[in-house]
């Protein structure tokens, strides 16, 4: 089973749910793959620890232009819709942070004077956190585009019982990314005007990619209702309430798994692992009692 | 003909644009943005996290005018024209050309396009022996100009599971600025995304000054370094501000003193106070709301940008250079 945590709005508490909800699924016996989808600014291994044992650079090809060869007929400018490579006079120039690597300027480029290179994007890293397998998406500082690498971190994707995929805050390309293939994603928000705004916006992106969905609200006591209001009007299963407790965010600000440390907290994670192994998605559930034994 | 140009200088007062960023989400960049708006008296306000915009829930904008954001361009396949030869599925690099038997017999594969993994990069539309498929416009969101109680607001909206948010941000930031020349205000301040992908480097390539807003914590201490590098990648003087200093006093520390060293200057630290959400329950900012608690540490944060802004780079390494700003005053 393939679950994405993501959560519209940052700071509501993907990660410290996504962390502790992967240990203590391992810590039953099942096995679990934790992949921080958040290249931006992975986070997860901070709380994990985890030791890496192996690492691969990823890369993005763009253009490189042969100057010696290019007869300056402007086919590659015209084709890129990106404007990565324009031609001024009998200059051509590449800006390989614009270029979406569609291949079109070598394709159309009579002369043979473009190849395309690969650039460095960023790196995914694998390894073991106790029982759990680890798998984390770094991209490179002055990147624009996330989402060939989380691509990259998917395709670390095994034969697990359970994977957790910690998705990047928002609603748009680098989530959508994430949870492509999900088979729920469980929504983290807290109960603020804020968390509700977004956690609007980011169940309308799932309805569009048709995806199943549950909501978990963090720091309950902070805010108000309305966000039990809204799932409850809507129909989305509000699957757990993690109570507000400045030790979860003590704990937190410690590095440490919040799991060991509050017996409040232990509970919710309890409670919302729970109810993932007893929802409709009966049919991995047979395969997880099976993987047990 | 000297002077002349020299007071058509000096009367142009450029504009400023100020971007607030994180790094890591929820450190409170909205609410501070909504609380500097209150006190900078007329700037302009640009909503860049187009992604998950929240700055309307505190301004509440009046909107004037609307726009729809045509971001990219998505093929079309027209399939009176298409002979289905596939040609469009073997150079499509996106995985965005499904085909799928037609009718049983599978004697012609029917070919389309998936317009949620369409770049628009027009390869399929070059290649297309029949000249079958279109390049067209997609509307990829709207984007607003509104009035606040604070003064003008751009802010926008994207479309649900859409794409091209650095080139709404872009839209969004240079509208404001324009707002900004044509009103004679002299200040942008810009509500930016989490992360350092493409609608961070949108919102922060050419701004005059980048505040990093902060939070204790090993994410905030690690995704701080990552933004500030990203900065320093771009030539951005930055400084920092801590919000919710006090739930771990000495990593606060930490982050400042690491921050120092990046070259960034220290705009100072906010305690954790509850009141910021009771003010966000209301609608309010958290300045409006309270006069106390973190209310005050926010007017003093914003002085302090307001003076490093005022000089540009110099006062950021004057202040660099004065242990007046020291991590430990507080602690």
């Amino acid at each position: 089973m393939r679950i994405a945590i993501a959560s519209g709005k940052g700071g509501t508490g993907k990660t410290i749910v996504s962390t502790n909800l992967a240990v203590a699924a391992a810590r039953r016996g099942f096995r679990v793959t934790y992949l921080d989808c958040d290249v931006e600014e992975p986070n997860g291994q901070l709380f994990l620890k985890a030791q890496i044992t192996s690492s691969r650079a990823t890369g993005r090809l763009h253009p490189n232009v042969d100057a010696s060869k290019c007869t300056h007929c402007g086919l590659c400018g015209e084709i890129c819709q990106f404007s990565a490579i324009v031609c001024i006079g009998d200059k051509v120039l590449v800006y390989p942070e614009l270029c979406h690597a569609c291949g079109g300027c070598a394709l159309v480029c009579r002369s043979g004077a473009i190849t395309e290179v690969l650039q460095e994007t960023g790196k995914v890293e694998m390894g073991m956190a106790g029982p759990l397998r680890f798998v984390q998406g770094t991209l490179r500082i002055g990147e624009a585009m996330s989402t060939p690498l989380i691509r990259e971190v998917k395709r670390e994707l095994g034969n697990e019982d359970l994977a957790i995929l910690d998705c990047p805050p928002g609603a748009s390309c680098p989530v959508t990314e994430s949870v492509r293939g999900a088979d729920l994603v469980l929504l983290v928000t807290e109960p603020t005007p804020f968390g509700l705004n977004d956690l609007k916006l980011t169940v309308e992106m799932l309805e569009v990619l048709q995806l199943p969905m549950a909501v978990v609200i963090n720091r309950v006591g902070i805010g108000d209702r309305k966000t039990n209001e809204y799932c409850l009007a809507k129909g989305i299963p509000l699957w757990t309430m993690i109570p507000d407790h400045r030790g979860i965010a003590e704990s937190y600000s410690r590095g440490e798994l919040a799991y060991e440390a509050v017996p409040e907290f232990r509970i919710a994670i309890d409670d919302l692992l729970n109810r993932l192994l007893q929802t409709g998605q009966a049919k991995p559930l047979v395969e997880f009692g099976e993987a047990r034994q | 003909m000297n002077s002349l140009v020299n007071i058509h200088l000096r009367d142009a007062r450029p504009v400023k644009e100020l971007v607030v960023i994180s790094g890591k989400g929820g450190t409170g960049k909205t609410s501070l943005v909504a609380s500097f708006a209150t006190l900078a008296n007329n700037a302009v306000l640009a909503d860049c996290d187009v992604d998950a915009a929240d700055l309307h829930l505190l301004t509440a904008p009046r909107v004037v005018r609307s726009e729809p954001f045509t971001g990219g361009k998505r093929a079309r396949i027209d399939t009176a024209l298409c002979a289905a030869c596939g040609v469009c599925k073997d150079l499509c690099r996106f995985g965005a050309i499904r085909s799928h038997a037609s009718s049983g017999n599978g004697a012609t594969p029917k070919y389309e396009i998936d317009p949620r993994a369409c770049e628009g990069c027009s390869v399929c539309a070059w290649f297309c022996p029949s000249q079958a498929i279109q390049l067209q416009p997609a509307v990829n969101g709207e984007w607003f100009v509104s009035d606040t109680r604070f003064g003008p607001m751009v802010h926008a909206q994207l479309g649900a599971a859409e794409e091209n948010s650095g080139k709404l941000v872009t839209l969004v930031r240079t509208t404001a600025k324009r707002i900004a020349e044509e009103r004679w205000l002299d200040l942008v301040i810009v509500d930016g995304s989490p992360g350092i992908g493409c609608p961070v480097i949108a919102s922060i390539t050419g701004a005059e000054m980048v505040l990093v807003v902060s939070e204790p914590t090993p994410s905030g201490l690690h995704d701080m370094e990552r933004v500030a590098e990203l900065v320093q990648h771009f030539r951005i003087p930055a400084a920092i501000c801590i919000n919710k200093w006090d739930l771990n006093a000495g990593m606060s520390s930490v982050i400042e003193d690491r921050a120092r060293k990046r070259k960034m200057a220290l705009a100072g630290r906010v305690r954790y106070d509850r009141m910021v959400t009771k003010a966000q329950l209301e609608g309010m900012t958290a300045v409006e709301y309270s006069q106390e608690g973190s209310s005050s540490d926010i007017r003093q944060v914003w002085k302090t940008v307001r003076h490093l802004l005022s000089g540009s780079t110099s006062n950021f390494e004057t202040q660099l250079c004065t242990e007046g700003f020291s991590a430990e005053r507080r602690t």
